[in-house]
This record gives C-alpha cells, structure tokens and sequence, in this order.
C-alpha cells in the first residue's frame, strides 16, 4: 500500500476536505462581494438603493467573507491537515472535527444573514453582534482542544515548526476576540462594548492589527512551513532561523497595533511605541520570507516546471513587499500622507490577495490531489490562474498607490494665495478613473478563482471516477 | 533552557507563547486607564440624547465608519476644512468609537451646524442632488422607517452599566426627552434642564407628523463636535 492511501485510511481526510471545499466556495463569494462593492464605488447608483445592498453594510460582509470564512476555512483545512501528517496521529476526536466544521459555517452563514441586515456591532473586522460572537469562543474552544490533543498524541518527540504557528495563531486570536468583544447587551442583537473612545480605539487596533498578524499571518506562515518544503521536496532552510522567526514574531507583532491611530487622540506615546515595534517587525518577518523562499534552493529549476510551487514563492515575495510597505506606512510621516487614503486598502490588498490568498490556493492545490488520491485535472490550468492571480494583484495595487498618494496630496495642497487648492468633493471625483481600475484588478483575481473551481471540480469528479473502475 | 526542550512540551510551548503576546498588550492597553491625561479635562461634555443616540445607532447600523472618519488630525489642511482637531474627550462616552481608518468621504466629527438639516434630508435622499461628484450611497428609507423608540430606555441604561453617566431621570424620561426634541413647539424645558440648553430642537426630518429614522441621524450628525467648548479649552502637551 503506498504512503497516500495508508495515510487516507488513518488520517480524518473527510473534514480538511470539506474544510477545503467551504474555502474554495468562500474564496468566490468573498472576491465577488468585493467586485460587487469596488463596482459601487465606481457607480453609486447600482446598488439600486436596496438598503441589503448598499457599501456600509456590505463591506463588513467582504472582509468578513475573506477573513474569516475563506481564509478560516483554509486554516482549519491546513492545521487539521499538517497536524495530523507531522504528528503521524488522527485528529483528537471526530465529534470536534464535525462541530468545528459545522459550527464555523453556522457562524458564516449568520454573518451573511446579520450584516446586510444591518445588525452589526460597528467595529471594523468584528462587526459579528454578541451571540455570534459567544458561539465563536465555543467553536474556537473546540479548535483549540481538538489541535492540542491531536499534538499530544503525536508520534514524534518534537513538534513541527509549522504546528507552532498555528498553535500561537489559535491561542492569540482567542485572546483578541474575547477582549475585543466584551459587552453589554441590549436585547438578542444589539449590545454596547463596554470600553470607549481612546481606550477602546486602541483595543480595537490590537485586535485588528493582531487579527492580521496572527489569523492573516501565523496562520498562513504555519502552512508555508509545512507546504512549501512538501512541494519543493526540500528541508527547510533553516531551522535555527525559523526558532527566531516564530519568537521574534510573536513577541513585536502585538505592539503594531497602535500605528493605525497616529496623530489621533491616542497619546503620542503609545502610537510611537506601535511604529517603532512596527518597523522592527521586517526583521522577523523578512527572516521567515527568507526562510521560505530559501528552501528552494538546490530545487530552483522547479520553478520553470511547477505551477504550485510559483504561486508558493509569488506568494512570499508580495509577503515581503507588503510587510516592507507596512512598516513603511508606520513610520509618522509617511502615516500623515497615507492614512485615511487609498493607499492603506491597496496595502491590504497586496498581502491579502498577494500573500494569504495565493499561499492558500498552492497550499489546495497540493493538497486536494491527496486527500481525494488522484491527481490534478490540469496543471496548464493551475498556470493560467497562477498568472490572472499575479496580474489582477499588481493593477489592483498600481491603482491604489496611484490614488491614494494623489488623495493624500490634493488633501494637503495649497493655492499660491495659501488657501486650499482642492474641494473635498474634487478629489473624489479624481478616484474615479481608479477606482475602475481597481475593479478590473478584481476582476481578473475573481476569473483565476472561477478557473481554480473548474480545475478542483474536475480533479474531484475524476477521482470518484476512478475509485468506482478499480471496485 | 534549550529550546529543544519548549518545542516538545505542548504546554511549555502554549504558556510561553502566551506570555510572550501579552507584554506589548498590557504595556500600550493598561496605562491609557490610569494616565490621567489621556482623556482631557474639558466644558461640555454631555451623554447623548435619546434621539441622538438613536441615530448613532443607525449611523452604526448603516456603516457609515466604513467611509468617515471622526477623528481630525492635528494638520493645517484638517483645521481649515474639518476645524479643530479632535480631543480624546470627545468620544469618551462612545461605545464604540467611531474614529473610522479610512475617509472615501470627509471626516465627520465636526461636521454638526456645518450644513442646515434641509440639506442632510435631500443629501440622504440622493447624495448627488447636493454633491454630483458624491460616491455615498443614497438613504431614502432613512425617512420612510418609522423611529423604533421602544427599547430607549434599556438602550440607557445599559450604556449605564459600561460607564455613561446617565441620571435616573434622564431615563425614566427618555421617551419624553426623545419626542420632545424631534417634534417642534412641544415642551421641551425638561428636555433642556436634563441636557443642557445647546441641545438642537428642530423638525429633522422635514416630517411633522412622524418620527422617523432619518430624524435621528440628522439629530446625531446635527450635533457632532459641537459639544467642547473651545473658548475655554486650554491645550496641554501629553
């Protein structure tokens, strides 16, 4: 019997599948909600003045689709995935597998329901309303014990490296959601946080900014630990960097959070302190870039041949360059310019599309083949959507920086008799050719997704196929 | 301790890292509840109305914060087009803040007695009958939906609980106080003595014979920033 199909029969393949599928689906709702909005942006008038539809209650439910539905679901599929195959062990407890499964899109599907509906707690990227919220301390508990117990039960002395990263992405997000949300409520809907004004500015970019460093980045940096050598089929590179990497990491991250509120009511103390951890966090994260990207070498000519194994590497180099940009846009003076502008969405973007959104595609990619035991229905496919990926990426980002800079600048400028040059109204109006832009960049991004479904739909029916020729 | 010995202890590795997340969170959350110069000590200052509350809510309700800020920076360019920069006192009894991150549209915090309400009515129905280059989108049922008063007062009294200070009287007279500000020529003396005499009583929504939604947001975006007294306000460096 080979490896593969040994390890089908042990491992708990069927919920990374279905974990695998809701990433994939979610992946399309997510990209398509954010056309639907950029479209908005562009003209007004399309949402038909359908209140379900219209940009401030839509919004939340893009990011929402993207964080936590497809880019949840892509982390459950990998850990339970990574935790299983490195611990030679099957997952803790089928009962948490299916509740966790089942739980997350329950949550999901309240999301879809509550936002567009205007229930919302009004807080950015935790706008879920309290009871949401409760369930998901139940799911994550549930996560949590189901991970931890899988690892108590592993073959090997060590853990793996990439167990690691989800291990601090799962404990630190249950950390940032519990404090974040705290509340009283009002009725089964609505609540108030029980902090305010500064304090509770400051706790929300904690949160933000950690949801980012750990959900966005732990996470996804435990599946390029365990993914990229896989399908490189070398060592990492370094083990001695990746122990800096995850403390280092670890450690400044959760300081950044405060660079979101220069110049605000926030003391001047306390945004410093974020933008001084925040540029000290390219140490860590260019390391971990290194360390990924390195593991390649001796295998370099796989690139020429290997479509995964690009989207892998493209994928840690918008990695760099987002957490080079990042630091950058901390610094106070660069901050006057870009915040409040375009500029910070383009930024988002460029990791989120270009980093998180990539590395799980190569990460499916190399792992659906394996939990079904077959192969890829085509590899041509997987290069047409590895390049519509990399160029939807590069305009949406070109077109940001265009107009967020040009915005920071007409905001600022001043006529030769020392009055503003530029109406508020005037420089929305310059958005406009952008902001169209933009949307082709999404676009193109949402094509290459559409043709990753045929491809996984395809290698998927193939494999049932085959299975019922060889009974 | 080599590190050998963290990576194979499930527990060692989880406490640590936990550790190791909490400092930068505790050192940049904790001292902001203790220093007392983070919020400044300003005249003005007042919990919202009941109809302004009500609007915060749909404010909340709509998104708004997904486009405007209500945070105006210390710049030149942001005193001549929002005015004075924002003061952490000004969103103290804000649950939750609404700074926003992002300005598709202008900052709003000072936005109050910026436009009449006559323009917020026709801007809510279709922006761009007042700004064609707008992007924001068009609000009509703001006007249409009746205002839900029904729950006022439990709304009250559980930003009580997180630290608004809300008077009994002022609850038990929420619905009075609500009504009196939103309807013209009704009496409102109780409304002022429990408020302050700068509360804005006017006919927000154009409609007289109802209360509706769109009457409590212009009632909230009617009183934005309008509360500090600058007169008397005394910066102090922090």
């Amino acid at each position: 019997m080979s490896e593969e199909s040994k390890a089908i029969q042990t491992y708990d393949y069927g919920v990374v599948k279905l974990f695998s599928i809701a990433a994939i689906a979610y992946a399309v709702v997510g990209l398509l909600v954010g056309v639907i909005l950029a479209l908005e942006l562009t003209f007004p008038e399309l949402n038909g003045n359908i209140p379900y539809l219209s940009f401030g209650r839509l919004r939340p439910l893009h990011t929402s689709a993207v964080i936590f539905a497809f880019g949840g679901s892509v982390l459950f599929a990998t850990s339970y995935y990574v935790v299983q195959r490195t611990s030679q062990a099957r997952l803790f407890s089928d009962f948490l597998s299916k509740f966790t499964f089942w739980g997350w899109n329950l949550i999901v599907v309240s999301v879809v329901i509550t936002y567009p509906l205007g229930l919302t707690q009004g807080k950015e990227y935790a706008e879920m309303i309290w009871p949401i919220d409760v369930f998901i301390v139940l799911v994550w508990v549930a996560y949590f014990v189901n991970f931890v117990g899988t690892l108590a039960k592993r073959k090997e002395p060590h853990i793996y490296v990439a167990n690691w990263f989800f291990l601090s992405f799962i404990i630190v997000v249950a950390m940032l959601h519990i404090v974040n949300n705290l509340a009283i409520p009002v009725n089964f809907t609505d609540s108030y946080p029980i902090f305010s004004g500064v304090q509770d500015a400051m706790i929300q970019w904690w949160y933000a900014h950690n949801a980012v460093g750990f959900f966005l980045t732990s996470g996804f940096l435990g599946i390029m630990y365990y993914f990229v050598p896989k399908q490189a089929e070398r060592p990492v590179y370094s083990y001695r960097l990746s122990i800096v990497h995850f403390w280092s990491l670890c450690f400044l991250y959760i300081w950044a959070g405060p660079h979101h509120l220069h110049y605000t009511a926030l003391p001047d103390w306390a945004s410093t302190l974020g933008a001084t951890f925040s540029i000290m966090l390219l140490l860590p994260s260019w390391g971990g870039m290194i360390n990924g990207i390195m593991t390649l070498s001796g295998a370099w000519h796989k690139l020429r041949t290997d479509p995964i194994l690009r989207f892998f590497i493209i994928s840690l180099s918008f990695y760099g360059m987002s957490t080079f940009e990042g630091p950058m846009m901390s610094i106070k003076s660069v901050n006057a310019l870009s915040h409040y502008t375009d500029w910070t969405v383009g930024h988002v973007h460029s990791g989120a599309l270009g980093w998180v959104a990539m590395v799980s595609f190569a990460a499916l990619y190399h792992m659906i083949p394996r939990l079904w035991g077959t192969t890829i229905h085509s590899v041509k496919l997987i290069n047409l959507h590895f390049w519509l990926s990399t160029i939807g990426v590069v305009i949406y980002i070109v077109a940001m920086w265009i107009a967020g800079i040009m915005q920071g600048l007409m905001w600022r400028a001043y006529d030769q008799y020392g009055n503003l040059t530029y109406s508020f109204a005037e420089t929305v109006e310059a958005m406009h050719p952008y902001y169209l832009i933009r949307t082709i960049g999404g676009l193109v991004f949402l094509v290459g997704a559409l043709i990753m479904v045929y491809n996984i739909w395809m290698t998927i029916a193939n494999a049932d196929k085959r299975a019922t020729a060889s009974v | 301790m080599k590190h050998q010995t963290i990576e194979k202890s499930v527990p060692l590795m989880a406490v640590l890292t936990l550790l190791v997340v909490l400092i930068g969170g505790i050192v940049e959350i904790v001292p902001l509840f203790y220093i007392e110069s983070t919020i400044e000590k300003v005249e003005g200052m007042r919990p919202y109305t009941p109809l302004e509350l009500r609007g915060r809510d749909l404010y909340i309700r709509e998104g708004c914060y997904n486009c405007h800020s209500q945070m105006i920076r210390p710049f030149r360019d942001e005193a001549e087009r929002y005015g004075h920069y924002s003061l952490a006192a000004e969103s103290m009894y804000d649950h939750p803040f609404q700074w926003g991150s992002k300005r598709t549209g202008p900052d709003l915090a000072r936005v109050g007695g910026k436009y009449s309400s006559l323009w917020h009515q026709a801007h809510m129905k279709n922006p761009r009958d007042m700004v064609p280059e707008s992007v924001m989108p068009s609000y009509p049922w703001l006007a249409e939906n009746e205002l839900d008063i029904s729950d006022i007062a439990k709304r009250m009294e559980a930003l009580t609980m997180v630290g608004v200070p809300y008077t009994k009287e002022q609850i038990a007279n929420a619905v009075a106080d609500l009504k009196a500000q939103a309807i013209p020529d009704s009496d409102s003396d109780g409304l002022l003595a429990r408020y302050g005499e700068k509360v804005s009583l006017e006919n927000f929504d154009g409609q007289s014979d109802r209360i509706t939604e769109l009457d409590a947001m212009v009632a909230y975006l009617q009183m934005l920033g309008t509360l500090v007294d600058f007169s008397s306000y005394q910066a102090q460096s922090r």
